[in-house]
């Protein structure tokens, strides 16, 4: 079902914590909230499923309008980040429980529960109690129980944050699976960009109560709309560099190097402040606009190793290269830009 | 596994500043099944003559034990009853329910606590008799209830404190009314604290001396604690024996309860973390 929050506000006294928030999300897609701690994603989240009520601005489920229903008559799955079990029940009576709440007919239910248990594969699992599951296993009790009543939206708080990290990777394609095989809308709330990307068909990413970009993963990675976006995706994190345009180029702060400003942008004059993003995957010692400078720092992660290579000036650019690279912590190196990649940002952060 | 300080000093020390006590109740259950001439230590001989209240009035017209009993009993289990279902609300508007003047309803109920109840009584005493319910049982356990009260609920209150939000919130979320998670969700939670608040209030009100003593002087109303004290009270020839014998039948639930339900009282002094 097509969810709709139009001009959305939320103020915790006298704090606006969300001002003026539009997003839609469509029938069917999994979504993700991403954002730092305090960026209001939770908030959003709250305010969809009821719990939060909204200070302005009005939420569409569908046709229906659903801003001032109450948490019990809107329909919505909520999986909390500490899955919020009941501890005296038995899983069958916690998934049961959203079914027994409408007085559903005792068969209805125990259909409805055998064939979720079925989907998140707990079906062996039925009698025990939550304290005696182990996080993963709590977690799928958490996503059957959210789901059981086909509800019109499936919410998702931090998920994975509670999971070791064997058990995230397992549950991050599992809870994509499910999602999938219902075919239910789905917002994820996480921190995590990993997470988001890996499991979501779009981001909006969140800063300040604000939604800053909300594009495809893929197109976010590629054409962020800002130095926040483009810094908070891919991991290692891209650098990057200030300096000031001059004649015919980009000179670094604090150095004599300069760079030929990249072809594809047109800027006007000299001396305008700029920063450029360099991604550690078009860092590398066989691309052409060549920089020098000193290893600062090397960690072996098997199948790759990860540097960073301190400039003359001080900045710090990084790179991810193949295993068997070999180079020492103080050596000097020189290597090369990918031109095309790079990515410039004005002084306010917004992209060029 | 060795312990790094030496557990029989401190043993023997505790062993002697208990020894009173120990020897005290020692004698307590002795005295109730002998006789012993005056002055001595020893006993003379065994008897059951001490026991006989249990079976007959005692001398000098004073009532049977049993209808005093039910007295007690019922005087204890509605307190306990009544405590608890209050507690049990109150406290968790005051942990959950964002309500006006929350603050001052959390220090009132604290004041209230450390308020001793013997300032109270003349106060209580002329309300009693002013809405007629002076010398019954009623009165009685209408103010026992009252000053019970505010422990109760900041017990409670700190119990429902400990229930994770998210519990209620995926209630809610689930369709259930506040009412139903509160019921079906989050009373499971703090049942450890009702098990402790409904013993520890029954025992204070098993107890209770000075309220029944005030309020409830005579005849149908009495309690156990008063009849224990007229044994003594009004005899010319005071029995000792006859009174320990009350005393310990008086006790007697008392410890019955502390051995089979010590690790549910205990919960109220953790304040509801799980142990």
């Amino acid at each position: 079902m097509r969810i709709a929050l139009e001009n959305f506000t939320k103020t915790f006294g006298e704090t606006t914590v969300i001002d003026n928030m539009s997003l839609t999300i469509d029938s069917g897609e999994m979504l993700a909230l991403l954002g730092p701690s305090g960026c209001g994603k939770s908030t959003t989240l709250f305010a969809v499923c009821g719990i939060h009520r909204m200070d302005g601005g009005r939420l569409l489920f569908g046709e229906r309008d659903v801003t001032t229903l109450p948490s019990q008559q809107r329909n919505v799955g909520v999986v909390f980040q500490n899955y919020a079990l009941y501890p005296h029940m038995t899983v069958h009576e916690n998934i049961a429980f959203p079914l027994k709440v409408r007085r559903e007919n005792r068969a209805d239910i125990a259909r409805k529960v055998e064939k979720i248990a079925g989907l998140v594969q707990i079906g062996e699992l039925m009698a025990r109690r939550p304290a005696q599951l182990s996080g993963g296993q709590q977690q799928r009790v958490a996503l059957a129980r959210a789901l059981v009543r086909e509800p019109d939206i499936l919410l998702l708080d931090e998920p994975l944050a509670n999971l070791d990290a064997k058990l995230r990777l397992e549950m991050r394609s599992e809870i994509r699976r499910i999602q999938q095989e219902t075919g239910i809308t789905a917002v994820l709330v996480t921190h995590d960009q990993v997470e988001a990307m890996s499991m979501c068909d779009r981001i909006a990413i969140m800063n300040r109560g604000e939604i800053v970009q909300l594009s495809s993963p893929s197109e976010m990675y590629d054409n962020p709309s800002s130095d926040f976006v483009a810094g908070f995706l891919g991991n290692p994190p891209i650098a990057f560099l200030d300096g000031t345009t001059e004649e015919g180029g980009f000179r670094l702060a604090n150095s004599r190097v300069t760079l030929p400003i990249p072809s594809n942008l047109a800027i006007a004059g000299s001396g305008v402040p700029m920063r450029l993003g360099v991604r550690p995957e078009f860092f590398q010692p066989g691309n052409p606009l060549k920089v020098t400078g000193k290893v600062s720092f090397v960690e072996i992660q098997g199948r790759e190793e990860l540097y960073d290579v301190t400039l003359e000036n001080g900045a710090v650019l990084r790179s991810i290269q193949p295993h068997g690279g070999n180079h020492k912590l103080g050596d000097e190196v020189t290597w090369g830009i990918a031109q095309d990649r790079i990515l410039a940002f004005g002084p306010d952060g917004s992209r060029l | 596994m060795r312990p790094n300080f030496r557990i029989w000093p401190i043993l023997v020390l505790l062993s002697i500043l208990s020894l009173p006590l120990v020897l005290m109740y020692f004698y307590l259950v002795v005295d109730t099944v002998t006789d012993t001439t005056a002055g001595s230590l020893l006993p003379d001989r065994f008897t059951l003559e001490h026991w006989k209240f249990l079976f007959e009035k005692p001398e000098t017209g004073r009532a049977s034990i049993w209808p005093v009993t039910a007295n007690t009993f019922l005087f204890a289990s509605s307190t306990s009853l009544i405590v608890v279902m209050i507690s049990l609300t109150a406290g968790y508007a005051l942990s959950r329910l964002n309500m006006p003047f929350r603050k001052f309803f959390l220090g009132g109920i604290l004041t209230l606590h450390a308020f001793p109840t013997v300032t109270l009584i003349i106060a209580i005493f002329l309300m009693l008799q002013m809405s007629g319910l002076y010398n019954t049982l009623i009165g009685v356990i209408l103010v026992k209830t009252a000053l019970e009260l505010p422990l109760g609920i900041w017990i409670m209150k700190g119990f429902y404190d400990t229930v994770p939000w998210e519990i209620e919130m995926a209630g809610i979320t689930d369709g259930a009314s506040r009412f139903t998670v509160w019921w079906k969700l989050v009373l499971p939670q703090v049942q450890p604290g009702i098990a402790a608040l409904a013993l520890f209030s029954f025992l204070e009100a098993w107890k209770e001396f000075i309220l029944p003593q005030v309020l409830a002087p005579s005849g149908a109303s009495q309690v156990l604690a008063t009849y224990l004290q007229n044994t003594i009270m009004d005899d010319r020839k005071p029995d000792f024996n006859l009174f320990k014998s009350i005393g310990l039948f008086y006790a007697l639930p008392v410890i019955l309860i502390y051995v089979v339900f010590n690790r549910k009282l205990m919960n109220i002094y953790g304040g509801g973390t799980k142990g």
